[in-house]
């Protein structure tokens, strides 16, 4: 069963409440997304810890019900 | 440890350049396993690579060795790097080849 980009965005904010999210449906159906996520969880954190982080946060859907997820995380900037 | 996690060991432990992908390097049959197999020959490293579609235990293995869900994955020098996504940011950072170099693999590819 596919999953919804609003569906993706809520366990996204469930585990990171500052979190600021951007869905992209990649090819409408339900399997392929792209997603810009910023957090201040992120800051120190290697790319490879920061995805996780958002894996974990998909609670095991990631490479099952989610096929796809293109991924790009960072820290906020510091103004 | 199941023979799958043992073998993904010793085939990280005993390779410089490691690329966990579905396909092979000259016929990719995933999109995300094709962009990183496509960087790496256009940089002319030398990688070994294992066609998880040939072996079930070895593509469920593979994400229970990192606890990273999917495939493709990277690893040099017995370290995971990353999936499509962090080898392309990489890649479009311009620091793939830095890292690569640092860690002592060569990019003829990549001439100066």
């Amino acid at each position: 069963m596919p999953m919804q980009a609003e569906e993706i965005e809520r366990l996204i904010r469930e585990a990171l409440p500052d979190a600021e999210v951007a869905i992209e449906d990649l090819a409408g159906d339900g399997d392929h997304y792209a997603a810009r996520v910023v957090s201040e969880a992120f800051r120190g954190k290697s790319r490879v810890q920061q995805h996780q982080i958002v894996y974990r946060a998909l609670q095991g859907r990631m490479g099952g019900e989610l096929h796809a997820l293109a991924l790009r995380t960072a820290a906020p900037e510091t103004s | 440890m199941s023979d799958a996690i043992t073998s993904i060991q010793e085939t990280v432990n005993g390779n410089d350049v490691v690329l966990f992908m579905k396909g092979t390097p000259v016929f990719p049959q995933c999109g995300f396993s094709s962009v990183v197999a496509g960087v790496l020959n256009h940089m002319g490293v030398k990688y070994h690579s294992v066609n998880v579609l040939e072996d079930m235990g070895v593509r469920q293995g593979i994400k229970e060795f990192t606890g990273w869900p999917t495939i493709p994955q990277l690893y040099v020098k017995g370290e995971f790097v990353g999936g499509c996504d962090i080898v392309r940011e990489m890649w479009d950072a311009g620091e793939l080849q830095g890292y690569l170099n640092e860690h002592g693999i060569e990019t003829p590819g990549m001439t100066a």
